[in-house]
């Protein structure tokens, strides 16, 4: 196994507020290797999105507790001083947003706000900035990019923006992408366009992209690697195969089983019972309890571990894996 | 072409049921003005521009487009909360184009909109119980005494606790939030609801729930609903009829099979392979079309057939012919799309389509041989 790009270990975020302690994030740990994509899943307050921020240094850590390490490269993101951070942030991690028209400033020309973060890491003039500005505008498929750089945020559509912004995170070559739902704000075929832009920026400068997203087709579509996070846990992980073929857990069993489907048609959808938990009253024991069909009372007791299932593939469940096996085959898989 | 095909194919049976909404050439324009004082008209929005629809009681037609293409403003100009630049609206056998003032107020007794967003659409300062009630007291159906036992009655319909009746939208969740949005839609009985995204802004185990509730109303209260969404796997699910709009025309309305089996409209079939699918094999058999640029100005229509500049059909015709411009530069399109504009034809029984070239293939494998891929049965 070569040296992982990023090794999350233990991760856990929790926010004391007045009405109670928010586990965000609850003991996260995975890697990601160089060059790799690895989609991160779960539905809004799993704590997807505040794990990748956490690994961003972008968690106030005022008003956060944050416990583990994040080493990237080699080096713990959390314990080193802020300059550092600085150099790494943007330099060898980009990160792109879900609504990229808050994330541009409206004030500031497109191309202007490119060639800042190109001017916060290399000694270069201004001007070479600004040519390195339109040559990524460029390559991320914007038409006329001297013009378009010399435009305001809001003279570009939703697509073009999030284009602009994966020009800006991609602009000074990073090991590594987070693209938190980069495409949720946008139109299926502008979507399938930015995916596809992503892909390809991928293997033309070899960088690992972290894809954190509620949508399954999304992930299917484009990761080596899935996550699936639930209540601020790792609750299944393995490559596309083993979630959409053998899946091990409950809660994953229960998305899947949720989305209709364009390629097959069927009566009634079923939906996962009950609501997310509270993230300052997580249920004892699993997590998931309260919504998963199959409980017993070991779920009540116990919190159970993410164990393996078979080469990288492992999940957290108390069932046993010949009842999962055979609950997949009967229940789960039956749709098309 | 398929035209003589087409031509060939009995016309489908007029259905003898009578639509419970038409529209024909509807057009909503909004107008650009410049000036404070004396202010001229310098240009218009073609929001909507001539749509003629059709939608039959006790059905769901699904609505489907990108991001301006009029598929809210068209939902707004049937609940008659915009006037019809031209063309006309009938509801219920009746014109109702042009009603105002206490006939309009009547009107909308029997249509009800649901909303996207659930956190912008319910005011935050009225307890559930009073959103709910509100068509009660708007419209006097219900003596004052008995809008509580009503709405209590409705919260229990759209699986809320009748017990919550005083607490504030706040305290419930996005998908319950939507649950009081479709109570309130329900309290006057209506026959159509327009829905317009109801679940995109939900997660997915929520969305599902809420997709159910509304289908389970529907058998219960035999209702019609005009189904606005931009994901076409939550419209395949819903809908018995499905159009597909763009730049404020529909440019094919279909069965949902014939639609999703053999999309005819380049539009249609570049926005079904867009959609990803969630299992990695159907995903990688899937044909792929990347459609090119924006959605063009509603200002400013393209001339023609207004796909006609993303168009990959007509790319692709035109490269194959080898058509060039008068420069000997490669053209972009065949001239019959740049110069005629399509209109709604015959494709088959029940399926419209506005195109001079439609297409012949199937865009999603759906019933792919599981031997022949390897996924599991």
């Amino acid at each position: 196994m070569p040296e992982p790009l990023l090794e999350v270990k233990d991760l856990r975020v929790h926010f004391p507020t007045e009405d109670g302690i928010v586990k965000a994030v609850d003991g996260v740990s995975f890697a990601i290797q160089p060059g790799e994509t690895l989609g991160v899943v779960g539905e809004s307050g799993s704590g997807k999105s505040v794990s990748f921020l956490t690994v961003m240094g972008l968690i106030n850590r005022k008003s956060a507790i944050v416990e583990g390490e994040v080493l990237f490269q080699g080096q713990d993101l959390l314990n080193v001083p802020k300059e550092e951070l600085q150099a790494i942030r943007g330099n060898k991690i980009g990160m792109i947003f879900q609504d990229p028209m808050t994330s541009l400033h409206p004030f500031y020309k497109v191309g202007d706000q490119i060639a800042e973060t190109i001017l916060a890491h290399e000694d270069i003039s201004k001007k070479e900035a600004g040519a390195r500005a339109v040559d990524m505008l460029k390559r991320v498929g914007i038409p006329r990019p001297d013009e378009r750089a010399r435009q305001y945020p809001h003279e570009f559509s939703g697509g073009m923006r999030q284009r602009a912004m994966i020009a800006m995170a991609l602009s000074l070559n990073p090991d590594l992408l987070i693209a938190d739902e980069p495409t949720t704000a946008l139109d299926v075929t502008v979507q399938a366009q930015i995916l596809d832009l992503i892909d390809r920026l991928q293997s033309e400068f070899n960088t690992a992209v972290a894809l954190i997203t509620h949508d399954l087709g999304v992930v299917a579509e484009h990761c080596d690697y899935i996550q699936v996070m639930y209540a601020g846990r790792l609750v299944e992980v393995g490559t596309a195969d083993d979630i959409y073929y053998r899946p091990m857990m409950p809660y994953t069993w229960g998305l899947l089983k949720s989305i209709p489907l364009l390629t097959a048609q069927e009566d009634r959808l079923h939906p996962i019972r009950g609501l997310p938990p509270s993230l300052i009253h997580v249920p004892e024991g699993c997590p998931f309890n309260p919504r998963c069909p199959y409980v017993f009372d070991r779920c009540h007791v116990e919190v159970p571990q993410l164990l393996p299932v078979d080469g990288f593939h492992a999940a957290a469940c108390h069932l046993s894996l010949d009842d999962r096996k055979r609950i997949v085959q009967e229940e789960v898989l039956q749709r098309t | 072409m398929s035209t003589t095909e087409t031509l060939a194919t009995p016309p489908p049976a007029k259905p003898t049921v009578e639509p419970l909404v038409r529209l024909e050439g509807v057009k909503k324009h909004f107008p650009i003005t410049r000036g404070i004082i004396f202010q001229r008209k310098v240009g218009a929005v073609h929001a909507v521009d001539g749509v003629d629809l059709e939608i039959f009681p006790g059905e769901t037609l699904g609505l489907v487009g990108e991001t301006g293409c009029g598929k809210s403003t068209l939902a707004r100009v049937v609940m008659r909360l915009h006037n019809l630049t031209e063309g006309k609206l009938w509801f219920n056998g009746r014109d109702v184009s042009n009603v105002k003032g206490r006939e309009l107020r009547d009107l909308r007794r029997d249509m009800q909109m649901v909303f996207q967003d659930p956190y912008a659409s319910l005011n935050p300062r009225k307890t559930v119980g009073s959103i709910i009630g509100a068509p009660f007291r708007l419209h006097g159906t219900v003596p004052k005494n008995r809008v509580k036992g009503e709405v209590q009655e409705l919260m229990e319909l759209v699986g809320l606790n009748p017990e919550h009746y005083n607490r504030y939208p706040h305290e419930f969740s996005g998908g319950q939030r939507q649950r009081i949005g479709v109570a309130r839609s329900l309290a006057l009985r209506p026959k159509l609801i327009v829905c317009d995204e109801p679940v995109s802004a939900l997660d997915v185990s929520i969305q599902a729930q809420i997709l159910n509730l509304l289908e389970d109303l529907q058998n219960e209260f035999h209702l019609t609903y005009l189904f606005i969404a931009h994901d076409l796997s939550v419209v395949k699910h819903v809908s018995d009829r499905v159009s597909v709009m763009y730049l404020g025309k529909i440019v094919e309305t279909a069965e949902r099979d014939s639609l999703y089996a053999q999309p005819r409209h380049p539009y249609t079939g570049a926005l079904m392979s867009a959609v990803p699918v969630p299992d990695p094999k159907l995903a990688k058999a899937k044909r792929r079309i990347i459609l090119e640029g924006d959605v063009p100005s509603p200002i400013d229509p393209p001339s023609g057939c207004r796909f006609h500049p993303r168009c990959p059909r007509t790319q692709a015709l035109a490269k194959e012919q080898g058509l060039t411009d008068e420069h000997g530069a490669p053209l972009r399109f065949v001239p019959r799309c740049h110069d005629e504009e399509p209109f709604l034809t015959d494709q088959g029984p029940g399926h419209t389509a506005a195109c001079h070239f439609p297409l012949d293939v199937r865009i999603i494998p759906m019933d792919i041989d599981p031997e022949e891929t390897g996924a599991p049965p």
